[in-house]
């Protein structure tokens, strides 16, 4: 790929707190490089608000190499960007041409309030989590390979489905605000492993009690979760998160 | 976990959607069956006997009860679903997504829904409604429902309102087939083309029977 500049208008969105109501501003942005990353091109935007004397533009971030899950943006109407499989700290600036408008949004859901900016509070994958997702005894040190035998398209499968970041992409793309592809992805990926096994059935059930506690949607299986997550997780996620609920839910003790 | 929390909980109201919704197709295979009689081109002898059968023997009568009450709780659950789903994002993007990431009927069901309410208000109320009134709602004397239909579909106006009806239902069925089966935890790779093609299919083949019904009165390809 030959290398260029570009210059671009950004037009972000920009909120003081979560009880401010919020509104775009444009920038332009200039001699960006396509070798550049987003965050990248984001920090350049920064340093240029500092020198004039504005306040520079909030999001959040961390590894910048695609497996935090922090780096939330939804860029020209797709969360992470333009690219499939791929994190907004991943997107490079080869995605854009030179005098492209870019519109940067936060996630956009109830259960994700803005906390600034670009930033949104995402402590309810937490509470998630904290519902279930986790086997409650202590693993040790890794044990020989063939001590616990696993299926291999399980072992495949709860891999995949561990892949999983957490960074709320299918929920902003999701006209639902749904969590399912996420609560599916954690599900899964512990269901499908004999370590996970004994919890199973409190842990589908508490999980999905404390994901519509959080407020977010329900799932009516469009697909766009998948279409743009980042880690490429299957929406057949979601129908086993439904069997895993209807057989935990039909066989429960009361 | 009681029953109570199952059915409340965001998966369990798509349970009772994708069951009802299951129930509500095989109505349809049921009805696109018994309708096709009009194409025996016996001047509705056929179609009427079916009809009579459906309409004064006790067994579809009661059928008939819990279709009513399979099809009130799919709509009811469904509009609570997307007013629900709708408050969920209170703010909204400036730029959507659009059809990049799902189909556009597969995000419309709150709205090929609701048409498809509106059209069954009227298509009840042009045959269910005088045929069984004029029966007092008991297993008593029909009207002749061919004729009904026959003249019924001479207005061009009403034909085209039934083919959009039939429209909206194929989208609504195109998505809500497959999605149902999904809801019900069956969507491993073994089932996933299986699933779409036969939802694709029979969204299809419902469209296009329904559609061509007042199609074949108003044209007189049956007479
Ligand atoms: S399922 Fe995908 S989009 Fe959703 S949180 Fe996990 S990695 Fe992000
Ligand atoms: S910053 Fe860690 S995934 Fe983007």
């Amino acid at each position: 790929m030959e290398h260029y500049n570009m210059n671009l208008t950004v037009k972000v969105w920009r909120q003081k707190n979560s009880s401010d109501k919020g509104k775009f501003e444009s920038y332009p942005v200039k001699n960006i490089s396509s070798e550049m990353s987003f965050l990248e091109m984001i920090d350049v935007l920064n340093e240029q608000l500092i020198v004039e004397g504005k306040e520079p533009i909030a999001f959040d971030h961390d590894c910048r190499e695609g497996i935090c899950g922090m780096c939330s943006m939804y860029i020209n109407g797709k969360p992470h960007g333009p690219w499939a499989a791929n994190t907004t700290c991943q997107l490079h600036m080869r995605a854009f041409k030179d005098g492209d408008t870019v519109v940067v949004e936060p996630w956009r859901a109830s259960a994700f309030p803005v906390v600034k900016d670009l930033m949104v509070d995402r402590s309810a994958f937490d509470r998630i989590i904290q519902a279930g997702g986790y086997i409650s005894v202590n693993t040790g040190n890794a044990v020989d390979g063939n001590s616990l035998p696993i299926n291999k398209d399980h072992a495949d499968s709860a891999f995949a489905a561990a892949m999983c970041i957490g960074c709320g992409a299918c929920v902003a793309a999701c006209k639902n605000s749904s969590a399912m592809l996420f609560l599916s992805a954690k599900v899964s990926h512990l269901a499908l492993l004999p370590q996970g096994d004994p919890e199973r059935k409190s842990r589908v059930l508490n999980m999905v009690a404390q994901m519509d506690k959080e407020g977010f949607g329900a799932c009516t299986n469009t697909g766009a979760c998948e279409a743009t997550c980042p880690k490429e997780i299957s929406i057949s996620n979601i129908a086993r998160l439904n069997q895993e609920y209807l057989r935990a839910s039909l066989t429960a003790e009361k | 976990m009681t029953w109570k929390q199952v059915f409340t909980s965001s998966v369990g109201k798509k349970l009772t959607m994708g069951l009802t919704g299951i129930f509500l197709i095989l109505f349809l295979v049921v009805h696109a069956g018994l309708n096709a009689c009009i194409w025996a081109n016996d001047h509705g002898i056929m179609f009427n006997k079916g009809a009579h059968f459906m309409g004064a023997n006790v067994i579809p009568r009661i059928l008939e009860i819990g279709l009513f009450a399979g099809l009130l709780l799919h709509i009811i659950q469904g509009l609570m679903l997307e007013l629900s789903n709708r408050s969920k994002r209170k703010v909204g993007y400036a730029v959507s997504y659009g059809n990049e990431g799902s189909k556009w009927y597969s995000r419309s069901m709150g709205i090929l829904g609701t048409l498809i309410l509106l059209f069954l208000v009227l298509h009840l109320s042009d045959f269910w409604y005088p045929n069984r009134s004029h029966q007092n709602f008991v297993l008593g004397e029909e009207i002749d429902l061919y004729e009904k239909m026959k003249t019924t579909f001479t207005e061009l106006w009403v034909v085209i309102v039934y083919v959009l009806g039939c429209l909206s239902l194929g989208y609504h069925l195109a998505h809500g087939f497959q999605s149902a089966f999904k809801t019900l935890g069956i969507n491993n790779r073994r089932y996933h083309i299986m699933l779409t093609s036969l939802g694709y299919g029979f969204s299809i083949i419902i469209t296009l029977a329904f559609a061509l019904m007042p199609i074949s009165f108003y044209l007189g390809w049956v007479n």
